[in-house]
């Protein structure tokens, strides 16, 4: 056992206050259903219910896409720019002000470590508004224009659905960018982790956002699909699952819906013999280890040169060994809760499918608590290609390695799925990551590094995992009328 | 807050009992963080706007060594400030709004007396200041995103270009919008990364002043602005001929006495300063219309652009 044992550090959560039942976040207030029902949300670290929440029905979400359209054409609509960007930099500063309160918020009902929502999740977010904020006056400088000089237009009523991994941050990858550019938002939050959309809710309050302009939906599937299909509204954005994505592509097909789509991944982390292993190490572990796995760019497959792989492959158990599960609360927690009973499921049923397809399974000693939704880090080797655990999203703390011999065939194996959101490529050459760069199929690569986020910086993915951009000047695009389809 | 505005009427019942006399301040010149009166000793007076302006203060009256002392703090500052995140600062800027905001009475008294503008006018325009930060303070961010990109060169090379600050920028602020064409010059110089060196509007030089307490207890670190106030004529020629001042902005030669802006061009030459003319047409300068939203000219001139080449290759 370690010379040392850590003692229990735990956060308080007596910064937050969670009521016992909610409703939904319609006109700029908290209102009852008219025909929906209601759902708990848990702790998934220990299956203690938080809150009663709504799930929104049909009649609800048309109450939800009236408000939006009433503020778009309404006081919203015709908001100078600069003006609209300051109620941007309000929720920014507010969202900075009540950052612990969210991360503590985030770290209940999601269960990922405090130290990943306290660091990454909510300075994130915070950071996406200020910067989202300063485009509202400055459009006209994004050539969005096709040349005229104008602001772009905003397309109206935006219907958004984002996922339980990161609930603010991918609330405010969504919301962000609408409101810069003049559009009104109905958002439903994932129906495992709908509890900062609500206190971001009330930041909207704070920040006299006018009513309607940002409306908020809880609810599961079905509140998703009403949203998807209701005629008002004019642009749907999603992040989730590449099966839902493709659900929504065809249900808006044929109609003047535009759509964003950022889905699945099956991200390859790949290793040079040139490269520093003890960082490659440390980006392989962040690559895939972070946020328990459930983030669609992770480095699920490590592809790692032959004749280091086994290198490689012991100082990576080594480092898994002394990764800290548990108490995601707890500061010096790594790696925390699987998010829900259902998502521990589709990762026992993969790993298992891993295991008869005939890869050997390594998972890091650890005592897992008691109650609640738990995996070890596991690592699976001598995967072969057609292996169902090397095509298909896991979504959960689990890795895939593969070894490769030339660039070229890393290249080939990196390709050989069918997404295309990220890849990792550790080497100390540079033209060899260049090189690698414009070879892969990937609409991010990270060059030693990984799991690196900027509001600056574009985001999204080739092939199966979705079209258009999030964050940086081309995220704009998918909130304005561009010149030929205006 | 001006003398008069705040003076009771003698005439009052028992004026005398409630009498009391307002506590002044003494304007400085702002140099590294500091308020410093000129090393010169010398002050001059400052009159409100009108033909019978009323007696405003005595500003300090900066000289040579004055403006020197600030180039070498704006130096010391240049570093770190570049290096600071382009997100970092936008939220510095930012903050600047925030706190003008808070002390805007104090800043529309002032430019009311300055400029002599009505109570609305003024306020409208000190809206128009704030709003200005919050303007320059959003592109932080996106200069490199709108000015930089990816060069598609004939062969298997990286080759990328971005814009850098240029270093150490002296602006001559206008001589008639004493705050809001004050922040108009002064915000695209450091928002990239540079530092400042400002001599103030000559007659109108209180605002400016007021602007540095802001700034002093803001987030702006010390060195990055440095404001001095005085004769324009006299101190600007010591800025275009300094050889460790990077550019120079001549906005404030327009309704300058006794400048000529072609003079500092040519003096600014020595060093290849990169050279912000005023506005206007052949040898004439005129002061530009403040109030309209500003497009990236004033960004752009204290920008290099640097380039970066790689070779690409398995």
């Amino acid at each position: 056992m370690a010379k040392f044992e850590y003692a229990p550090a735990p956060e308080s959560r007596a910064i937050v206050t969670i009521r016992p039942s909610y409703g939904l976040f319609i006109g700029g207030e908290f209102v009852q259903s008219t025909d929906g029902s209601r759902f708990k949300t848990i702790n998934p670290s220990s299956e203690e219910v938080l809150a009663e929440v709504t799930e929104a029905g049909e009649a609800d979400v048309d109450a939800a896409v009236r408000a939006a359209r009433k503020a778009f054409d309404g006081p919203w609509g015709r908001l100078l720019g600069a003006e609209r960007g300051k109620y941007l930099f309000r929720i920014a500063r507010i969202l900075a002000e009540r950052a612990r309160e969210f991360a503590v918020l985030e770290t209940l009902d999601n269960g990922k470590p405090i130290k990943e929502s306290r660091d990454v999740d909510i300075p994130l977010a915070a950071a996406h508004f200020f910067y989202h904020a300063g485009w509202a006056d400055k459009l006209e400088h994004a050539g969005l224009s096709g040349g005229s000089g104008q602001p772009p237009k905003p397309l109206g009523v935006v219907g958004q659905i984002i996922p339980w991994n990161f609930p603010l941050l991918m609330l405010s990858w969504k919301i962000a960018p609408a409101l810069a550019t003049g559009n009104t938002v109905v958002l439903k939050p994932a129906e495992t982790t709908p509890l900062s959309a609500l206190l971001f809710a009330e930041v909207c309050q704070q920040a006299d956002l006018p009513a309607g302009v940002v409306n908020i939906i809880t609810g599961a599937g079905e509140t998703g699909r009403h949203l998807i299909e209701h005629p008002g509204v004019d642009k749907v954005a999603f992040t989730g699952s590449t099966q839902v994505g493709k659900a929504i592509a065809r249900s808006i097909a044929g109609t003047r819906k535009r759509a964003t789509l950022e889905l699945g991944g099956k991200a390859a982390n790949i290793v040079f013999d040139d490269a520093p292993i003890d960082e490659a190490v440390e980006g392989i572990v962040n690559g895939i280890f972070f946020n328990q796995g459930h983030v669609c760019c992770a480095g699920s497959r490590l592809l790692v040169q032959e004749n280091v792989a086994a290198d490689v492959i012991m100082r990576l158990k080594r480092r898994l060994q002394t990764l800290r599960v548990g108490d995601p609360l707890d500061k010096n927690t790594d790696v925390g809760a699987i998010n829900s009973a259902a998502q521990l499921a589709r990762i026992r049923e993969l790993t298992q499918v891993g295991e008869s397809e005939g890869a050997t399974r390594w998972s890091a000693p650890c005592t897992l608590p008691e109650r609640g939704f738990w995996f070890a880090p596991t690592i699976f080797t001598e995967v072969s290609q057609s292996h169902r655990i090397a095509q298909e999203e896991i979504f959960g703390p689990v890795l895939s390695v593969l070894t490769f011999r030339t660039p070229q065939e890393a290249v080939a194996k990196a390709n050989n799925t069918p997404f295309g959101l990220s890849a990792g490529i550790w080497t100390e050459k540079g033209s060899r990551i260049l090189w690698m760069a414009d070879h892969l199929r990937a609409g991010v690569v990270w060059a030693n590094t990984f799991n690196r986020f900027d509001p600056t910086s574009p985001f999204g993915g080739y092939k199966e995992s979705g079209y258009g951009r999030e964050g940086g000047r081309h995220g704009l695009q998918a909130y304005v009328m561009t010149g030929a389809t205006r | 807050m001006s003398p008069a505005a705040t003076r009771r009427n003698s005439s009052e019942p028992n004026a005398a009992a409630d009498q009391r006399i307002e506590v002044r301040k003494t304007y400085k010149l702002y140099i590294g963080g500091a308020f410093p009166r000129s090393e010169s000793g010398r002050t001059y007076e400052v009159r409100a706007a009108g033909p019978a302006g009323r007696f405003l203060a005595n500003a300090a009256m900066g000289s040579r060594k004055d403006a020197r002392d600030a180039v070498v703090a704006a130096r010391g500052a240049f570093g770190k400030w570049a290096a600071t995140t382009a997100y970092n600062r936008g939220q510095v800027l930012y903050r600047v709004a925030e706190l003008m905001e808070g002390r805007r009475a104090q800043f529309a008294t002032e430019v009311a007396a300055a400029e002599g503008l009505t109570p609305a006018r003024a306020d409208r325009v000190v809206s128009q200041a704030i709003d200005r930060w919050v303007w320059y303070a959003g592109w932080s961010d996106k200069i490199a995103q709108i000015l930089g990109g990816l060069n598609p060169v004939a062969g298997p090379y990286f080759n990328i270009s971005a814009p850098e600050p240029t270093g150490v920028v002296a602006a001559l602020a206008p001589q008639h919008s004493s705050l809001l064409g004050l922040v108009s010059v002064l915000a695209p110089i450091i928002v990239s990364g540079n530092t400042a060196v400002v001599l103030t509007s000559q007659e109108r030089p209180l605002p400016a002043v007021t602007l540095s307490e802001v700034l002093a207890t803001s987030d702006i670190p010390a060195g990055v602005i440095n404001l001095i106030t005085g004769r324009t004529a006299e101190v600007a020629p010591w800025l275009a001929t300094h050889q460790d001042v990077n550019a120079i902005d001549l906005t404030g030669a327009a309704n300058a006495d006794n400048l000529s802006w072609a003079e500092l061009e040519r003096a600014s030459a020595e060093n290849l300063k990169r050279v912000l003319r005023p506005a206007g047409d052949g040898p004439g300068a005129v002061e530009p219309d403040w109030s309209r939203t500003p497009d990236l000219t004033r960004i752009k001139a204290y920008l290099e652009t640097k380039t970066v080449w790689h070779p690409k290759g398995h």
